[in-house]
């Protein structure tokens, strides 16, 4: 399978692997996906006071294209509000790593992972905050196209 | 010696270090200088029985069945040639149940098998036959009595393969050989991966049918051969007409250069299977000594009763993809969902029990003939570094070195 230029490149050189003490005030994580899927994400958010996103982390197990996706997540989501994070969407991500569709999974999981770190921040802050409740993908759900 | 060994740069600079040899191998070049002349100036039609062009190329027709013989310990009368294993493998299991249709309608297989047998065998289920297909012991291996039970009084075929594709376990087919005999079951055996790695004679195997390929063992692509017994005589239906080639049984002008380069290639391995075996071996222990170094690495198929060219390794917490993508310098195969059109890891390793995830987290080398000492180093370096890597970055690693046991976990996804 030929993969892009891009995924090679977060592949080789994953941006911001890590992770935080889930138990951090400021840290939201969220894990996605399952072991028995092929595919397991692990995205942790660091909120400051006025609400943005400052930092993140992630380890994941799963193909390059899982690998690639999350890492490309850790860098969009700095710098953005909570509500910024929620409005990427797995088509911005497959587009930006031109995953082919066998790969379209990948991108839904680490749009999955945006939400369970933001759920889990806002779970843990309830300032008002509509609480949200991850929609998780089966093994392989192709049920959202990019 | 004349091989491609000394073509080879050293590991890591030029072509990628190749252990795929259960996928394909090399055309050996003592097989091309044999096929060459048939290409350019023997280029008769063996079939063509008035002028010494047809003359020259049926006596190398000959010839080469009588070498793919001497490996497997057949009549050359018994030797269909086809245009691959797959080939061999549906005519065998369509011609028998066709032509035995009138005694039986039920036909047996195991889970492991390779898809052009279980693919086959959907087909003939779409036409109304009752296919069983058999579940495999942890080490891969078919239980006897499992396999025995299954037999019933209208049961026309068993189809079991020698040597598994994916793990090099070898299937006892003289035992089930034996069960079918005594019960007038027809018993087909796909030999693909089993010929030249395994010693094969047909004088004692009860075995009625089975699948060759020439590419497997140092022969080219677009040719193989099935095995039909003569004694007792196994009858089959034609699934390609045209001419009445092969006895009836195989019609289309038979490919003269192909033909030649198996006979070779079986030749070779008869010459060289008990060297080649010996050293291979103890490239691929050598390989395994190496890999099991790390933590949490599990041999896939039973540890003895295997093929000596198959090492089927799951590196748990590392998903089989993202390894080989960082293995650039290796060329291996992953029994991971991701490597494929498909979604679902190895059918086999799942048939064999083994859970989805180690299913995902695995790798098949496979050795052969050119295979180097050097180039088993370079593999055990090249995947150590990698694992390391991802497991590294392996959210699951992290959570079995923190003590958490992950089935304890809901995961969300199922």
């Amino acid at each position: 399978m030929a993969y892009s230029d891009k995924v090679i490149d977060h592949y080789e050189n994953p941006r911001n692997v890590g992770a935080f003490s889930a138990e951090d005030e400021g840290v939201g994580t969220g894990m996605v996906g399952a072991p028995a899927c092929g595919d397991v994400m692990r995205l942790q958010i660091r909120v400051n006071a006025a609400g943005v996103i400052e930092d993140a982390r992630f380890k994941t197990y799963g193909c390059g294209s899982a690998i690639a996706s999350s890492s490309l997540v850790t860098e969009w989501v700095r710098g953005r509000t909570l509500d910024e994070a929620l409005a990427i969407k797995n088509s911005d991500i497959s587009e930006e790593l031109a995953l082919p569709p066998v790969k379209i999974h990948c991108s839904i999981l680490a749009e999955d992972a945006i939400k369970a770190a933001v759920a889990d921040f806002r779970s843990r802050h309830p300032v008002g905050a509509a609480t949200l409740v991850s929609e998780q993908p089966a093994c392989a759900s192709s049920t959202r196209t990019a | 010696m004349t091989d491609s060994r000394a073509d080879k740069a050293p590991p890591g600079q030029g072509q990628p270090v190749y252990l795929d040899y259960a996928a394909t191998t090399p055309v050996d070049r003592r097989v091309l200088n044999r096929m060459l002349p048939y290409l350019t100036n023997l280029y008769g039609n063996p079939a063509s029985r008035s002028h010494a062009y047809g003359w020259a190329a049926e006596e190398a027709v000959e010839l080469a069945r009588e070498q793919v013989c001497s490996l497997i310990n057949a009549d050359p009368r018994e030797i269909v040639w086809t245009s691959g294993a797959t080939e061999s493998n549906n005519l065998a299991l369509k011609g028998a149940a066709h032509f035995h249709k009138g005694r039986g309608r039920h036909l047996v297989t195991l889970a492991t098998e390779h898809k052009a047998v279980l693919d086959s065998l959907r087909d003939l289920e779409r036409e109304g036959y009752e296919v069983t297909v058999l579940p495999v012991l942890d080490s891969g291996l078919v239980d006897p009595a499992v396999f025995e039970a299954a037999l019933r009084p209208d049961t026309v075929l068993a189809s079991v393969m020698f040597v598994n594709n994916e793990t090099g376990v070898i299937q006892d087919v003289a035992a089930l050989g034996a069960m079918c005999r005594a019960r007038g079951v027809i018993f087909h055996v796909d030999a693909a991966q089993a010929a030249g790695k395994v010693p094969i004679d047909l004088e004692q195997l009860p075995i009625d049918l089975m699948s060759l390929s020439a590419h497997k063992i140092y022969g080219p692509k677009g040719i193989g051969a099935l095995y039909v017994r003569r004694k007792p005589r196994i009858r089959i239906d034609a699934q390609m007409h045209g001419g009445g080639h092969e006895r009836g049984m195989r019609s289309g002008t038979l490919p003269t250069h192909q033909i030649v380069g198996m006979g070779e290639a079986f030749w070779l391995a008869r010459e060289t299977m008990a060297a080649d075996n010996a050293r291979i071996e103890a490239l691929r222990e050598r390989l395994w000594a190496g890999l099991s170094k790390m933590d949490s690495v599990v041999l896939n198929g039973h540890p003895q009763q295997r093929a000596p060219q198959y090492l089927n390794v799951s590196f748990n917490y590392v998903e089989g993809e993202s390894l080989l993508m960082g293995v650039k310098n290796l060329a291996v195969s992953s029994g991971s969902a991701c490597t494929s059109a498909s979604l679902e890891p190895s059918y086999v390793l799942r048939a064999m029990g083994r859970s989805d995830e180690l299913a995902h987290s695995s790798v098949r080398f496979s050795l052969g003939r050119f295979t180097t000492e050097a180039e088993i180093d370079f593999a055990i370096a090249q995947v150590t570094d990698v694992v390391e890597r991802l497991r590294a970055m392996s959210p699951l690693w992290d959570m079995v070195q923190a003590g958490v046991d992950l089935s304890s976990i809901q995961w969300a996804a199922h």
